[in-house]
């Protein structure tokens, strides 16, 4: 299961909304499942629907992440009018079976919604995670 | 020349799950060539049907990323370290179809 510091929960849903109307993304970085870092990414897409993290901030984060011994541990991004849930775009681009797919849905804005998945050879499965106090 | 080239994890059952490899090329084209012959079924999952590098795979030579280079005729020296990178990317709907070519 996945386990995640109240701060890092916390940090991807202030990142979710101050790119709202646009789709945040990142990267939590760990080790054995647990996230440690959070590394709020620039969506180059700046779009409502759609995300590419910028593969120059990617590529530091990951060399990073290699020196520090970490793994990628999850995959943030935000549907900032639709359900937590991957679309068929999300499925088809999810290439990293190593990391969970966090979604964080602003649909009702009052009460956003994160959920976690494993996207691997195309297939949609629930990630139970725990959030830890911190 | 030899150059170490860092296989990223979807690809890694390809190299017998090895992360990084070393293989030799003059360019980037003649390394995704030799990447091949040694682990077969690896270029078509980084080049498209016309032998371009797929949009959503990201190639650096050190810290650059090669489409800021001169593409697969981008030149390596000894102990250049090569590095496939899946773009992460998604979103909420079929984006994809109207992103520019």
């Amino acid at each position: 299961m996945l386990k995640i510091p109240k701060q890092i929960y916390d940090q991807m849903l202030v990142h979710a909304e101050a790119e709202a109307p646009n789709e945040c993304c990142g990267l939590l970085a760990g080790k054995n499942g647990t996230a440690e870092a959070i590394h709020p990414m620039t969506n180059i897409h700046q779009s409502p629907v759609s995300y590419m993290i910028d593969p120059k901030e990617q590529f530091a984060v990951f060399k990073e992440m290699r020196a520090k011994e970490n793994e990628l541990i999850a995959i943030y991004h935000s549907h900032p009018h639709t359900e937590a849930y991957p679309s068929a775009t999300d499925v088809r681009l999810a290439y990293y079976p190593e990391a969970v797919y966090i979604i964080v849905s602003l649909e009702n804005p009052e009460r956003p919604v994160l959920k976690a998945y494993r996207i691997i050879h195309n297939k949609i499965s629930p990630e139970e995670f725990e959030v830890l106090a911190s | 020349m030899p150059v170490k080239v860092r296989i990223p994890t979807p690809l890694r059952s390809l190299t017998a799950g090895q992360s990084v490899v070393e293989v030799t090329g003059k360019d980037i084209g003649e390394v995704i060539e030799h990447l091949e012959k040694q682990y077969p079924g690896i270029k078509t999952r980084i080049c498209d049907e016309e032998n371009q590098i797929r949009r959503f795979v990201n190639i650096y030579v050190n810290e650059e990323d090669i489409r800021f280079k001169q593409g697969q005729a981008t030149v390596l020296n000894e102990g250049d370290e090569v590095s496939i990178i899946p773009a992460i990317a998604g979103g909420a709907d079929g984006e994809v179809r109207r992103w520019p070519a």
